[in-house]
């Protein structure tokens, strides 16, 4: 099972630290990362196997919505059929 | 392999275009809850519906949580109220309508739908009782909807009802005169009624449907008026096809969250309703597509080609996209809950009888129409009947859904507050129906009806 988990506002420092944080604290490993920055805006998608996930999914997704509201973020955990199912037939 | 710019691009349907799943919607059949005794009727429906829903709300959330997409509602439709006070010993069934109340309370959900008779051929017992009671009914309770059928392409049109409905409606406004005459905003008189529509006021659990199942209603008129935005100097044959392809990946989105609810619920999966179904929010509006294909405002000639092409090009992406489709899938009108909608009325854009037009290349009807309060109810019965008229020739469903906002008169505003937002009071037109409206008896079947 895999999330993506975005993360898009103002570059700052150590968001890819926090965030990958929380998923270690969690039990999920990272697969992939593409992260852009257009002019100030800072865009990263990042790809997670959440089969080992520790706790539930929406506790770890709260918790990430929190570390993006703390930072003036908006991050987002979602499972990755949402991507699937709108983009392939 | 996922790539970038469609996740971006679902985060941004979903932040900044309000793409949403509007309802899910679980039917639940009451045909074994029937009893000549109300109490033990009464008794029989809430532990079926507390059972059967007891995790409905919960698994929503957690699929919202899930997917990071939000369900703004979660609803059940029950069976036709009016087979249940058939048998009934007990002549005034608001007590079921209470139940229902209470039973939709217990379980959380927002809205419960099926306080309805179908009598589009004639009235059966249980049914008169059941209409006279709405009134009363939507007064006394909170969360309770109701609907009737008067007419069908098959059966022709009940005129008896359509006259009764009249009536009712305008009792049902006054009942509820003191919470904005909410009581008829939560009732809807329907031809070609269908027996899956997951969407209120007018949800009812069909009795060829099994006894539980889940439907899932979409929305996405933001998302539409976004990608028709991008679009300046296209033809209109571009523009059908990007609304075809937005409406594909809307509707892949309800059928993905429909079949995970209800395989958490363990429950078949019913239908995904393709409507099109706007909110007040700012920018999710039908009106606004429309008026994002060159109109000037919603209303102006040329509205119901823009509305039939945007209907068509919704069912086109939206067919494929699921197992699936039923409902009413259609784009949405309602005035009060559509932002662009009640600018064009205010700016005097968009009158009734244009709105009437609209109601024949879309789904539903005159839905959410604010009247004046003195309203005679003949003239509203022959609204009914020029709606009904139109779904009947057309092989489709059409609904009258408008409130007589008491001691209101045209220009001021109703404001409901919330999803069903606010209507300005439109003018109507004066000239009496009466006589007609007063003959009674039944419109004969078209010759559309004859198919076999």
């Amino acid at each position: 099972m895999r999330a993506v988990i975005t993360v898009i506002g103002k570059d700052t420092v150590g968001i890819l630290a926090k965030v990958t944080g929380i998923c270690a604290e969690a039990n999920v490993n990272v697969m992939d990362v593409t992260q852009t920055i257009v002019q100030d805006l800072f865009a990263m998608t990042m790809l997670t196997d959440i089969s080992g996930l520790q706790g539930e999914f929406g506790a770890f997704s709260d918790k990430l919505t929190n570390l993006g509201t703390s930072m003036n973020l908006q991050i987002h955990v979602m499972h990755e059929d949402i991507f699937n199912s709108m983009h392939r037939i | 392999m996922l790539n970038n710019t469609d996740i971006l691009e679902t985060i941004q349907m979903i932040q900044e275009e309000h793409l949403d799943i509007r309802t899910i919607t679980m039917g639940i059949s009451l045909l074994d809850c029937i009893s000549p005794d109300i109490d033990i009727a009464c008794a029989k429906i809430y532990d079926k519906i507390t059972r059967a829903a007891q995790n409905h709300v919960k698994t929503g959330q957690d699929i919202e949580k899930r997917y990071g997409i939000p369900i703004i509602n979660k609803r059940i439709s029950v069976t036709p109220v009016a087979v249940l006070c058939a048998g009934l010993e007990e002549k005034n069934p608001v007590k079921l309508a209470l139940t229902l109340d209470k039973a939709a309370k217990e379980t959380g959900v927002d809205y419960i739908g099926g306080y309805s008779a179908l009598v589009h051929k004639g009235f059966s017992a249980g049914d008169l009782p059941l209409i006279n009671s709405i009134p009363e009914a939507l007064a006394v309770t909170e969360r309770v909807c109701s609907s009737v059928n008067i007419g069908s392409t098959k059966a022709g049109i009940n005129m008896d009802a359509v006259r009764l409905m009249g009536e009712i409606i305008l009792e049902t406004a006054k009942s509820t005169a003191d919470n904005y005459c909410f009581g008829a905003a939560k009732i809807v008189v329907f031809c070609n009624a269908v027996e899956d529509n997951p969407f209120m006021a007018g949800a009812f659990h069909g009795f060829g449907e099994p006894d539980v199942v889940l439907n899932v209603g979409v929305s996405g008129p933001g998302v539409v008026r976004a990608a028709v935005a991008k679009m300046q100097g296209a033809s209109i044959d571009e523009i059908a096809e990007q609304i075809k392809k937005t409406a594909f990946k809307i509707t892949r989105m309800g059928q993905l969250v429909g079949t995970q609810a209800s395989k958490a619920l363990g429950i078949p999966f019913g239908i995904v309703d393709l409507s099109l179904a706007p909110t007040p929010a700012v920018g999710d509006s039908v009106a606004y597509i429309l008026e994002e294909m060159g109109l000037e405002k919603c209303g102006a000639y040329g509205t119901t080609a823009a509305l039939a092409l945007l209907n068509d090009a919704v069912k086109k992406g939206g067919v494929m996209a699921s197992s699936h489709v039923g409902g009413l899938s259609g784009a949405f009108i309602p005035v009060s809950e559509d932002a662009g909608m009640i600018e064009a009325v205010k700016s005097g854009a968009l009158s009734l009888e244009k709105l009437e037009a609209m109601t024949a290349v879309c789904s539903v009807g005159l839905d959410m129409v604010v009247v004046p309060g003195d309203t005679p109810a003949e003239i509203i019965s022959a609204m009914i009947a020029d709606e009904a008229a139109i779904g009947m020739v057309n092989n489709k469903t059409t609904a009258v859904r408008v409130i007589p906002a008491i001691g209101m008169k045209e220009g001021e505003v109703l404001d409901f507050g919330g999803l069903f937002g606010s209507g300005p009071v439109m003018p109507v037109n004066r000239f009496s129906p009466t006589g007609f409206i007063s003959r009674g008896g039944r419109i004969p079947a078209p010759l559309q009806s004859l198919k076999n």
